[in-house]
């Protein structure tokens, strides 16, 4: 056993405190269980557990009471085939892809310039700063509530759109027009936190890298261009991996402002509200449980693919131990300087 | 290319002066940006104090003359009392379960050392990867099992246990850079490991637990999907439950929607405003790792 290696080997230095070491190696272990039991078990009960259940459950036609091997009937994949085959599902599918790459496209180029803009020291920052959060910290419900009156055909939006002469369309209705609605929501609602991660990433970039810059000659557009960029790299990366796990999840916002039935007509269902709708309001447990399983598998393809890719180096640290993270840092502070000694001229 | 750009950290030397007036530009950027954020939260305060003729012909006008009855009407009503309080118990539960299993499994991770560490941090932080959308539908069904539907424990548990992933990711690398001397000293001093847990990590982890705590009690007082499957009657509603309820109850009288769905925000804006430096500090600190 190599723990007895190690109380062999601590033996020397702790002889003169402990009488028996083997003792206190089994008090540290039992401190360790008892300290990280609690959260272990909740944890793999209420997070881990539900999914191998779901992945159970997703083999049965089942209406959710008893157990699926008693009260269901064995359907095999037949589900997952169902749920493939299921046009409503697929345009679901497609939905939620929209939203993950128009959440992206629209909130990225936003965010950095309004970043960018907050990292000038100014008076009233920090009033400016704490105001574009206010979005971000009120709940999906409150803000689905909010648009959906202001965007109503006879809504507060389209009034104002009178007054200069725009005849409004109905925003949330309009097969055409909803899906850019809810990217806008959407947009709104997160763009603080995607602001504030950039402001961030800019205040962790070394001044003296810009006062060289200025030194060499750069204008500011010339600095954003060829320091703040590349140097915010490994936030946005972090942004673009948050976001898209959030989009895949949406459902809040969809299922507040259109309902589970509008969405569908309005073409803005997302796997989830899918699942909801055809899962548990039509009592098949066994059905919902497979889709949610596949937007499980979903995910999972789309964050691993993504890590392996882009995230590589940076996300690592949150999987593995701090002190590689810490290497990484020195490393990349290190990559930052030469790069920016090979930018600026 | 330039050879003479190395770079020491110096941050010292920069004398802070008084911070400047920015450009107008800045501040005209400034303005607009603040007003997309902010005015369909006011439109939502201020529409709660018109009445609802008022909003049917002149959706995007202002209050004339203001009226408070709508919000007396809800501050009256026990449904939103009921709900406040739910909400509540909730969030502080959830906040006081999650911040107690979490630091005491962030201080085995991050200061015992043997094998399972970092399989045990990897294991919580991949949680993070999978929000609770995901294992809804196996979720309630276990609640349900476990006789917690329609209950509030049935929604405290498992807020307890999706919000520990994002707490180990704070906690750990805070309770590690917690000097190796002082636990030293501590042991030497007689102070057992608990003893040091107890006396000297808690409360020098306190301002890393007011981060991660605010972060679980305004996350669960938002918390609508959870809710909205476990919860079935009226009396155990949490707001945003009673709100997307009340919105859909009330259809015909925006006004009371309203100012219904304005208190509702007022407890997450109050609780924002207070402890925004934690909030967006733990919320950039959580992902930068």
């Amino acid at each position: 056993m190599t723990s007895a290696i190690q109380a062999e080997a601590a033996r020397p230095r702790s002889a003169k405190k402990e009488k028996k070491p083997s003792s206190g190696k089994l008090q540290r272990n039992l401190e360790i269980l008892v300290l990280a039991a609690p959260a272990i078990i909740v944890f793999v009960g209420f997070v881990i557990l539900p999914l191998i259940l779901g992945f159970y459950y997703g083999f049965y036609r089942w209406k959710g009471f008893g157990m699926p091997s008693e009260t269901g009937e064995f359907a095999g994949i037949d589900n997952y085939i169902t749920a493939f085959k299921d046009p409503t599902f697929q345009a679901a599918i497609g939905h939620t892809f929209i939203v993950v790459v128009g959440s992206l496209v629209i909130q990225a180029p936003i965010a950095i310039l309004f970043a960018l803009l907050l990292n000038q020291k100014f008076k009233g920052r920090g009033l400016v700063r704490t105001l574009i959060f206010v979005p971000y910290v009120i709940s999906e419900v409150i803000v689905g509530t909010g648009w959906s009156l202001l965007l109503q055909k006879t809504g507060a939006v389209n009034e104002l759109l009178s007054y200069i002469g725009i005849d409004g369309p109905d925003w949330l209705a309009d097969p055409k027009i909803a899906m850019i609605t809810l990217l806008v929501i959407i947009s709104w609602k997160y763009i603080g936190f995607a602001v504030i991660l950039m402001l961030a990433g800019m205040q962790s970039i070394p001044e003296e890298l810009y006062e060289a810059a200025k030194v060499d000659g750069a204008g500011f557009w010339q600095m954003q261009w060829s320091i703040t960029l590349p140097l915010l790299a490994p936030t946005l990366r972090i942004w673009v991996f948050l976001s898209m796990i959030g989009s895949l999840q949406l459902f809040d916002l969809v299922n507040i402002i259109w309902g589970s039935y509008i969405s569908e007509t309005a073409g803005v269902s997302t796997m989830a509200t899918y699942m909801v709708r055809n899962g548990r309001d039509s009592g098949n447990y066994g059905y919902g449980s497979a889709v949610a399983i596949i937007i499980f598998i979903i995910s999972l393809v789309v964050a691993l693919v993504y890590q392996k890719f882009v995230l590589n180096r940076d996300l690592e640290g949150a999987l593995t131990e701090e002190k590689q993270a810490k290497k990484r840092a020195a490393k990349r502070a290190k990559e930052a300087q030469r790069l920016a000694a090979s930018e600026v001229k | 290319m330039a050879k003479n750009t190395q770079y020491t950290k110096t941050n010292g030397y920069r004398v802070s002066q008084k911070t400047p007036w920015g450009h107008p530009v800045v501040y005209l950027l400034s303005v607009i940006l603040v007003a997309i954020c902010t005015v369909p939260v006011l439109y939502i305060i201020i529409g709660g104090f018109r009445t609802n003729s008022q909003i049917t012909n002149n959706p995007s006008g202002f209050p004339n003359p203001w009226v408070i009855d709508n919000y007396i009407n809800v501050a009256q009503s026990d449904t939103f009392w009921v709900e406040l309080k739910n909400s509540l118990i909730v969030a502080v539960f959830t906040m006081l379960g999650v911040v107690v299993l979490g630091i005491m499994v962030s201080y085995v991770i991050a200061r015992y050392k043997f094998k399972y560490a970092p399989l045990m941090y990897s294991l919580f932080s991949a949680g993070l990867m999978f929000p609770m959308t995901v294992g809804i539908t196996p979720l309630y069904l276990m609640i349900r099992n476990l006789g917690l539907s329609n209950s509030l424990a049935g929604i405290i548990l498992p807020q307890i246990a999706f919000g520990l992933p994002q707490t180990i990711i704070i906690l750990v690398p805070f309770l590690q850079s917690i000097p190796n001397e002082l636990e030293e000293a501590a042991l030497l001093d007689g102070c057992s490991r608990l003893g040091f847990f107890w006396r000297m990590v808690i409360p020098l982890a306190m301002p890393g637990v007011a981060t991660v705590g605010i972060l679980q009690f305004v996350g669960s007082w938002n918390g609508y999907m959870l809710p909205l499957f476990v919860l079935s009657s009226s009396d155990n509603y949490t707001l945003p439950l009673g709100v997307s309820m009340f919105s859909s109850e009330h259809s015909v009288d925006t006004a009371a929607v309203l100012a219904f769905t304005s208190l509702a925000m007022l407890p997450a804006l109050i609780c924002f405003t207070i402890f925004q430096k934690k909030i967006v500090g733990g919320l950039t600190g959580a992902v930068k790792g």
